[in-house]
C-alpha cells in the first residue's frame, strides 16, 4: 500500500538526559516533496532527522516512515527501511579511504551481488548526475567542500532511496556551490520522484526550492506553510528569522544573572 | 571536603568500572558481528596489510637489537660459569617464551593500536560511522571487526619474526663477533627448547595479546568524544593501558604455564 505521507512525525518527544530537545513535534513530509525543517542553531533540527532515521528513538510519540513505525523495529528491520533512505551528512561524511567512485559503489557493492561493470555504470551515472564524473578517480581530501557535498549526495541518492535527508546542505558554501546544490536537490527530487527533507537555517536558498517550510524553536513547531506563507508570515519569531534581525523573540544574550549583579555594581566595598 | 573526595573516588570508580562493562560489551559484538570478517575475507587482508604488515620494519629492527644486547649480555654472564654454549639456550629462550610476545606486543600496540584508536576515533568524528549506519551498514560488522581478526592474526607472526630476529641478532653477536662455537650455539639451543613448552606457549600468549590489545585500541576509537582532544586523549589511553594490560596478562599467563617446569 502506498501512503500518501512518506513521513509522519506524530507528538514526538525527545530529550537528552535532563534537557529536553523536542516537546511534542507533529510533521508530515508528502512524496515528492521537498520539505525543509529551520530553526536557529541547537534548536532541535538535527535530532530531528536523527530520529527519521531510527538512530535515536523517541522518547514519547511515533516516528513513520512509509507506514512503518520506527520504535517497533530490530535492527534487521531497521536496516531493511535504510536501504530506502538517503541521508547528506553536514560536511559529507564521505570515507576519506576510499574514492570518490569507490565511495559511490559502496552501498550497490555492500547490499548487491551487481557484477562490477553494472557497479561501474550506475557509479557514473550517479556522479553525471551531480556533475563530477570527471572527478571519480579523487580523493576526499582532493576535494573542496561543495564538491564533497555534491559527491555524498551522489552516495546518498545511489540506491535510488524514496526519502533524502539534508543536514546543513548550505553550510559553508560559497555562492556559487550554494545556487548549485538548492538547484540540485530540487532537480533530483523532481526527476527521481524523491521525497526529500532538508534541515537548514539557510532561508533565502531553501525558500527558492522548498514546498514546505517548518519552524522549530524550542522544542516545538512555531509556524509551517508553504515558502509564500513564510515569507509573508508576520509572525514575530517567523519575521525575525526570515528578515534576520537581531532583536525579537530570539534574543541576542544567553540567560544569566542581572548584569548589575554579575558585575558587582552598588555594592559597598568592604 | 572529605565528603567530596570520597564522592569522587566514588564517582570515578563507578564511571571505570562502567566502562570495562561497555568494552566486554563491544567485544561481544565484535564477536557476534565477526561473520563479514571472514565471508570477505579481503577485508580482514587489507586490515593485516596496514597493522601487520607495516609493523614489520620496527618489529625486525627491534627484534635484532635486542637479540644482539641478549647475546653480548648473556656471554658477559654465561662466560662466568665457563658455560658459554649455553649462549643459544639463553637467546632463544628468553625471545621465545618472554621477549618475543611481549616486547612485539608493545611495539603493536604503539605502532598498530595507535594508529587503529585515531582511524577509528577520527571516522566517528566525522560521521563516517554514522553514515555507514545509515546505509544500512553495521560499523561493528564492516569496520570494527575486519581490524579486530587481523590483529589477532598478525600479533603472534610479528612475535614469531621478532623472536627469529632477535636469534640470529644473539647469533651474529655470539658467535660471528664474539666467537661461541657455531656448532654448540645452534645444537644446544635445538635440544634444549621444546616445541609445546616453549614455542606454542609463546604463540598462545601473543595471540592473548592480540586480542587485548585490538580489543582496546578498537574500544578507545568507538568510544572517543568526537573531538580533537577526545581522539588524541583516547590514542594515548590505548597505548599505556594495552602496554600495562599486555605486561599483567604476561605474568599470569607466565604464571600457569611455567609453573613447575624444571
Amino acid at each position: 500500500m502506498q501512503h500518501d505521507n512518506l513521513v509522519e512525525i506524530e507528538d514526538v518527544a525527545f530529550d537528552y538526559g535532563a534537557r529536553p530537545v523536542l516537546k511534542g513535534i507533529n510533521l508530515t513530509a508528502k512524496r515528492g516533496q521537498v520539505i525543509a525543517i529551520m530553526g536557529s542553531s541547537g534548536c532541535g533540527k538535527t535530532t530531528l532527522l536523527r530520529l527519521i532515521g531510527g538512530q535515536i528513538k523517541p522518547c514519547q510519540g511515533a516516528v513513520r516512515v512509509a507506514g512503518e513505525s520506527l520504535g517497533e523495529l530490530n535492527q534487521a528491520g531497521l536496516y531493511r527501511l535504510r536501504r530506502n533512505m538517503g541521508m547528506l551528512f553536514q560536511f559529507g561524511a564521505l570515507f576519506t579511504d576510499m574514492t570518490v567512485f569507490d565511495n559511490v559503489a559502496f552501498q550497490l557493492r555492500e547490499h548487491s551481488d551487481l557484477p562490477e561493470d553494472a557497479i561501474r555504470d550506475m557509479v557514473l551515472m550517479k556522479l553525471h548526475a551531480v556533475g563530477l564524473r570527471g572527478a571519480a578517480h579523487l580523493m576526499p581530501a582532493e576535494l573542496s567542500g561543495g564538491m564533497a557535498r555534491r559527491v555524498a549526495l551522489a552516495r546518498a541518492i545511489a540506491l535510488d532511496p524514496q526519502l533524502v535527508m539534508y543536514d546543513e546542505p548550505f553550510a559553508g558554501l560559497d555562492p556559487i556551490s550554494l545556487g548549485i546544490t538548492g538547484n540540485l536537490i530540487r532537480r533530483l527530487t523532481d526527476t527521481l520522484g524523491l521525497t526529500s527533507i532538508l534541515v537548514t537555517h539557510d532561508v533565502h536558498e531553501s525558500l527558492k526550492i522548498v514546498d514546505y517550510v517548518y519552524f522549530v524553536s524550542e522544542g516545538v513547531i512555531v509556524a509551517e506553510g508553504t515558502a509564500d506563507d513564510i515569507r509573508e508570515s508576520d509572525l514575530s519569531y517567523v519575521h525575525q528569522f526570515v528578515h534576520g534581525e537581531a532583536e525579537g523573540p530570539v534574543t541576542f544574550h544567553y540567560p544569566a544573572a542581572p548584569y548589575v549583579e554579575d558585575l558587582r555594581l552598588g555594592r559597598q566595598s568592604a | 571536603m572529605l565528603k567530596e573526595s570520597i564522592a569522587r573516588v566514588g564517582n570515578r570508580t563507578l564511571q571505570g568500572v562502567g566502562r570495562i562493562g561497555f568494552a566486554v560489551r563491544f567485544f561481544v559484538a565484535i564477536m557476534l558481528h565477526s561473520g563479514t570478517a571472514f565471508r570477505r575475507f579481503g577485508l580482514t587482508i587489507r586490515e593485516m596489510y596496514f597493522s601487520g604488515v607495516q609493523s614489520l620494519v620496527i618489529i625486525l629492527v627491534s627484534g635484532l637489537f635486542v637479540g644482539m644486547v641478549l647475546g653480548l649480555q648473556g656471554y658477559e654472564t654465561l662466560q662466568t660459569y665457563g658455560s658459554e654454549d649455553a649462549l643459544g639456550i639463553l637467546v632463544a629462550m628468553s625471545l621465545v617464551r618472554e621477549l618475543g610476545p611481549v616486547v612485539a606486543a608493545l611495539l603493536f600496540a604503539s605502532r598498530a593500536g595507535s594508529a587503529i584508536t585515531a582511524e577509528i576515533g577520527l571516522m566517528k568524528a566525522t560521521e563516517q560511522l554514522s553514515a555507514m549506519e545509515m546505509m544500512a551498514v553495521d560499523p561493528i560488522a564492516r569496520v570494527v571487526a575486519p581490524r579486530f581478526w587481523a590483529g589477532v592474526i598478525s600479533m603472534p607472526l610479528l612475535a614469531a619474526l621478532f623472536s627469529a630476529m632477535g636469534i640470529f641478532g644473539g647469533y651474529l653477536v655470539g658467535v660471528q663477533l664474539i666467537g661461541v662455537d657455531e656448532g654448540s650455539f645452534w645444537s644446544q639451543m635445538q635440544s634444549a627448547v621444546d616445541f609445546e613448552r616453549d614455542i606454542l606457549n609463546g604463540v598462545i600468549k601473543s595471540v592473548v595479546f592480540g586480542i587485548a590489545i585490538t580489543t582496546i585500541a578498537l574500544f578507545e576509537g568507538y568510544d572517543a568524544p568526537p573531538t580533537a582532544e577526545g581522539v588524541s586523549g583516547a590514542t594515548t589511553r590505548t597505548v599505556v593501558t594495552s602496554s600495562l594490560t599486555v605486561l599483567a596478562l604476561d605474568f599470569v599467563l607466565t604464571a600457569f604455564m611455567f609453573r613447575g617446569l624444571s
